[in-house]
């Protein structure tokens, strides 16, 4: 078994707005897809639930910019770390995120150890 | 407890524990075998003499006497040693010869309970050890009655504390508290060793319901101990107390008969345990201060909702929150069982069937009676197969005939 990270991307996670049944609707979708995979013994970290929105980018030459979304459409929301035997049962895992609902996409990437 | 035998064993059971608990307090934990001896010797007078002049008004506050005595006649003749032999030796050590009042206050006795607690509870004896000196030292079980909870022989359990009580020794652990910054971690130990105690009861294999119920009762009293002292009174604790009194209310449905066990769904409510409910439900309302939320936490909650029969969609719901939120903590197969099953109630046959089928629990019987339950009206030839390697795996005789039930019923 290896450790594989799943980073959550959409066009955007500004929930703000959002009404409060509405929210409580997308968080259980997001426990119960989580705790599937909990519940196959394949969660190694939950991570945080969700990055904020504010953020900051440095770039050579000192240069700090507000937020690293503005040039990308789709947005790094959260992720967690699950472990699989290789990358295809990793990639099956990810199948039925919430995140692919909302127009988003979860890269599988294999964590170094 | 209602006959002079059961009174005169809880009395045992009770007393025990405390007269050893405050006497080692004053011998030093080295001694503990010391303090064992002098209660047992005190009980052996009791019966004896209680016998024969029936027994006293206030049976406890005999024995206190008595023990006070025979702790006094030890350090006499402990003091004669030292004072007429050792010098004749050349070995006479200084030694403070002062002898000390043996103090059965309620106060004393409640603190050096719990000192003793976390003393035995400490991480240098095996947690399978810490329980047995727990029900040894600090429930006042017989040897017998802890080889019949493990299902094994007193020899094993004798070696056991015995090796249990050696590491005390060689450990040098005190009989105090922990510091002020330590408790928090050292009572996470001593917390889940209640758990495991109780846990040992309720799901516990011995066909004896008696031993069952006290175990169970023993762990509850101890985990009130905690609660009675403000160090120790910390929402995790009141969430651990509250499970306890939630599973403890249904103890006199799930039997029936000598070893029929009556699974939830057949439960006559009525003898649920209504004060027990209402007790886990105080402490569950004093679980929820503070930020942290345990295992326990969310166990007690679980259990909160079992104690209302009635299927509602929020129940369901809540629960299966409950149960994900467990799984991050920690992930056991059964967790992971009760999870899926709790999923079916919320969401549905189908999500559940699917998320049943990436479990592949394939060595546990209950996984396959779940997926028998979930292809029931989809593939009832399936829904049989599965049925069938449950049949196949159980262990008990009662487990089969009720798979058996399921099979037949299917047609």
């Amino acid at each position: 078994m290896k450790d594989f990270m799943l980073l959550f991307r959409q066009p955007s996670y500004n929930y703000d707005t959002l009404p409060q049944q509405e929210m409580q609707i997308l968080t259980k979708k997001w426990q119960d897809w989580v705790g599937g995979i909990a519940a196959q013994g394949k969660l190694v970290s939950n991570g945080p639930q969700r990055l904020t929105q504010e953020g900051k980018v440095l770039r050579a030459g000192g240069i700090i910019t507000d937020g690293p979304f503005v040039e990308i459409r789709e947005r790094l929301g959260s992720f967690i770390v699950v472990k699989a035997d290789n990358l295809d049962e990793a990639t099956t895992l990810a199948h039925g995120c919430p995140a692919l609902d909302a127009g988003g996409s979860v890269e599988i990437r294999p964590v170094f150890i | 407890m209602e006959k002079p035998n059961d009174s005169l064993k809880y009395l045992f059971q009770q007393e025990f524990s405390k007269m050893v608990a405050v006497i080692s307090k004053l011998f030093g934990l080295e001694h503990i075998e010391l303090a064992e001896d002098i209660v047992s010797e005190t009980f052996l007078l009791a019966t004896e003499s209680w016998k024969v002049k029936g027994i006293p008004k206030n049976p406890t506050a005999w024995l206190y006497v008595v023990a006070k005595q025979k702790t006094l006649q030890y350090f006499r003749r402990n003091k004669i040693f030292e004072e007429k032999v050792l010098p004749e030796l050349g070995l006479r050590q200084e030694k403070d010869n002062e002898i000390p009042e043996l103090n059965f206050s309620a106060q004393n006795i409640r603190d050096s309970q719990i000192q003793m607690l976390f003393a035995i509870c400490t991480p240098v004896i095996a947690s399978e050890a810490q329980i047995g000196l727990a029900l040894r030292i600090l429930c006042g079980f017989g040897i017998e009655e802890i080889a019949e909870a493990f299902l094994s022989n007193k020899e094993t359990i004798n070696k056991r504390l015995f090796r249990a009580k050696e590491k005390l020794r060689t450990e040098k652990v005190q009989m105090e508290l922990p510091a002020k910054n330590e408790i928090v971690n050292r009572l996470d130990n001593v917390l889940h060793i209640i758990y495991l105690l109780f846990s040992e009861g309720y799901y516990s294999k011995t066909q004896n319901q008696i031993l069952r119920k006290d175990l169970c009762l023993e762990a509850l009293r101890l985990g009130l101990l905690l609660a009675a002292y403000e160090k120790t009174n910390l929402p995790k604790t009141n969430a651990l107390i509250a499970l306890m009194c939630f599973h403890a209310s249904r103890f006199n449905a799930r039997q029936s008969g000598e070893n029929t066990m009556v699974l939830y769904e057949q439960q006559n409510e009525e003898l649920w345990d209504n004060d027990l409910i209402n007790q886990g439900i105080h402490f569950l309302n004093n679980s929820v201060q503070g930020n942290e939320i345990s295992s326990y936490h969310l166990e007690a909650k679980i259990a909160y909702w079992h104690c209302f029969k009635e299927d509602t969609q929020e129940k369901w719901e809540d629960i299966l929150q409950l149960y994900n939120e467990l799984l991050l903590i920690n992930y056991s197969p059964s967790v992971a069982l009760n999870r899926t099953f709790a999923l079916y109630k919320a969401n549905g046959q189908q999500e559940a069937l699917a998320e049943a089928e990436k479990l592949k629990l394939v060595n546990n019987h209950f996984y396959f009676i779940l997926l028998g339950e979930l292809y029931k009206n989809i593939d009832n030839q399936k829904a049989k197969c599965n049925f069938q390697t449950a049949y196949k795996l159980a262990k008990t005789l009662t487990e089969k005939e009720e798979i058996q039930h399921k099979i037949d019923r299917l047609g």
